[in-house]
């Protein structure tokens, strides 16, 4: 009855070496690899670099002066534009101003290399049933993998710095953009579809006449998701090296620290709302055919 | 003699996962039904042959899924067929390939869709012009014909609406009015107008048969009223669980009709308002015409009847525009022909 009672467990020696085997074989990966992967990744961490200091360096006034004119050119919304100069004029006045700066250009880049990334993806998937089948289980896991797990194989590819934070953001962040397009894709009417084959419409013309437009309200919502999900992960990233407002609150973890951690993370809040707000009005005002009848 | 622009012949449409093994079953006398229930595969349509005379209306009737829906989509291959051949001015449409067929669809055929199909993100005017983008055509060109268009169907002043600011009616004018556009030949017209409510379809199946007066297209009409199939329908075809049953003019589709199905399908025809002069005459045969009424080779029995009633005349001489005689209807012929 011993097998009931003991689980069949694999050899300590043999699942030592198991496991020893996978680390070296992704250690020797990434000393052959890694330099060539980090080489990659230097226009982005340019960019990146680029923008922060960019943000950093203006001076503030010129800065909360852009944020209320992207707010108000993206949703001619004027409690919006007001609210966006009231938060960061409060963010400044407490000591956050520099942090939030490279959380905004973190979050930018992020979202940036995720759009150019998922919103391909998305509609390569909304055109192969095959493809959607291969890539579904993968975005569930990349959605449901504790992030630390895979903080793991980038910090030995990549070591501690930006790249390696930005990438942990974009596995984060990717998988509600490509659903989204996929599925936005998916759901365009048949019929209008129908007629512009009947007008003789190349695979080209469909995609980009019909079905991108017609899926903009749900690939905006992925937009949007996205958006919010990179924001989420500011205070992992700066466990590996990203600075922004995740320091603070990293530091007021292990310090217990209350208000800074509070001042922080509501500042991380009212980054959240500014760009959902904004990113949700833009997307709706541009589909202006959406109005109610008015004839 | 007129010329076939359309020819469809043996056209089969199977659908299933193996609809070649279906076409046997069907070939060797399976029925709709059997191949349903035994083999689970749809019969759509069957052994379907069908001339379109240039320039004429061609209607095709039934009721729904007859298959008439299905049957207009191998016109311009929305939908493979299983097998036969289609035939648009002596090229064979089965051969074209992806280019080619593409080609066919932007320059001669152009389609109307029953819901529409508008697009909803796009002004009137661009959609239009959607046929026109479609075939490269710069943006200034392509309004301009397409404002041409928007007049002739009466939508002037609505350019920059989007669709859904517009009623049915109004969005068929639009589905319409982007189908001219494309200056093709054919025009499918897929129950383009059975969405509509009454009044608006008449407007609608006036406006086409004004348009068809001056442009002389080749139109296949999909209908399952059997009102506007006598109407604009210069042939009606009637089809019945993806078979053919009838295709011929529409009096003789109500004076012979060759099935029991279409028998009673023009049962409760009011004859009198869908039957015109021309339909009913005989020829004249130096037959006694001096006691004679005259009317119009186009005008309606219905027209002339309350004459009919009040002289009581033994014959109607009818004549064309020209007031030429070219035949006459005893009135026992009309009593037969209304009696029915």
């Amino acid at each position: 009855m011993d097998f009931f009672d003991q689980f069949p467990v694999m050899e300590q020696q043999e699942l030592r070496d198991f496991k020893k085997g996978i680390d070296l074989a992704f250690r020797t990966f990434a000393r052959t690899y890694g330099d060539a992967i980090e080489s990659f990744f230097e226009p982005l961490l340019f960019f990146l670099v680029w923008l922060e200091k960019l943000l950093t360096n203006s001076p503030w006034p010129m800065i909360i002066l852009v944020l209320a004119g992207l707010a108000w050119i993206a949703s001619r919304s004027i409690l919006l534009v007001i609210g966006t100069i009231i938060s960061f004029l409060m963010i400044g006045y407490f000591g956050m101003w520099k942090d939030t700066m490279s959380t905004v250009a973190i979050i930018t880049v992020a979202t940036l290399v995720c759009l150019a990334a998922g919103i391909p993806m998305g509609i390569l998937m909304a055109r192969s049933n095959r493809i959607q089948a291969a890539l579904l289980p993968v975005l569930d896991m990349m959605q449901t993998i504790p992030s630390f797990v895979y903080l793991i194989p980038i910090l030995m590819l990549l070591g501690i710095g930006k790249v390696p934070g930005l990438i942990a953001v974009c596995i984060y962040a990717i998988p509600p953009i490509i659903r989204l397009t996929n599925l936005g894709i998916r759901e365009v009417d048949k019929e209008a579809l129908e007629a512009v084959d009947s007008f003789g419409a190349t695979t080209w013309q469909r995609l980009t006449k019909v079905q991108i437009p017609l899926a903009l309200p749900t690939i905006f919502a992925g937009v949007n998701q996205t958006i919010m999900m990179a924001l989420a992960m500011v205070v992992i990233a700066s466990m590996i090296g990203v600075r922004g407002l995740g320091v603070p609150i990293l530091r007021a973890i292990s310090n217990q620290y209350l208000a800074l951690g509070l001042m922080n993370g509501l500042a991380i809040v009212a980054l959240a709302i500014i760009f959902d707000r904004i990113s949700q009005h833009y997307g709706k005002r541009i589909q202006k055919h959406r109005e109610g009848r008015n004839l | 003699m007129s010329v076939v622009k359309i020819k469809i012949e043996s056209l089969y449409k199977i659908f299933g996962t193996n609809p070649k093994m279906g076409l046997e079953h069907i070939k060797n006398g399976v029925g709709k039904d059997e191949l349903l229930s035994k083999y689970s595969h749809v019969l759509g349509l069957q052994d379907i042959n069908l001339n379109v005379q240039e320039k004429s209306i061609q209607v095709i009737m039934g009721l729904s899924g007859s298959g008439k829906s299905t049957l207009i989509r191998h016109i311009n291959r929305l939908i493979e067929p299983t097998a036969g051949k289609i035939t648009v001015e002596d090229q064979d449409v089965m051969a074209y390939n992806k280019n080619a067929l593409r080609n066919f669809r932007r320059q001669k055929t152009a389609m109307v869709f029953q819901r529409f199909a508008l697009m909803p993100h796009m002004t009137v005017i661009k959609n239009v012009s959607l046929g026109l983008d479609m075939q490269g055509f710069k943006p200034e060109e392509a309004k301009e014909k397409a404002s041409k268009w928007i007049e002739k169907v009466g939508l002037n002043g609505y350019e920059e609406k989007y669709p859904q600011h517009l009623s049915g009616g109004m969005q068929q004018r639009v589905g319409l009015a982007r189908a001219l556009t494309n200056d093709a030949d054919i025009l499918l017209m897929d129950e383009a107008f059975s969405a509509l409510d009454p009044l608006i379809r008449k407007d609608m199946q006036d406006i086409l048969l004004g348009l068809q007066s001056e442009l002389h297209k080749t139109v296949v009409f999909i209908t399952h009223d059997l009102d506007e199939a006598l109407k604009i329908g210069d042939r009606i075809a009637i089809l019945k669980d993806g078979k053919m049953d009838q295709d011929d003019l529409p009096a003789d589709i109500l004076l012979n009709p060759k099935t029991d199905y279409v028998k009673k399908f023009v049962e409760d025809v009011n004859r009198s308002r869908v039957l015109k002069a021309k339909h009913i005459m005989q020829k004249l045969n130096g037959k006694d015409i001096s006691k004679a009424i005259k009317v119009n080779e186009n005008d309606f029995i219905e027209k002339f009847i309350d004459r009919v009633v009040e002289e009581k005349p033994e014959m109607i001489v009818v004549q064309d525009k020209q007031n030429k005689n070219v035949g006459c209807i005893s009135s026992k012929r009309l009593s037969e022909i209304l009696k029915k």
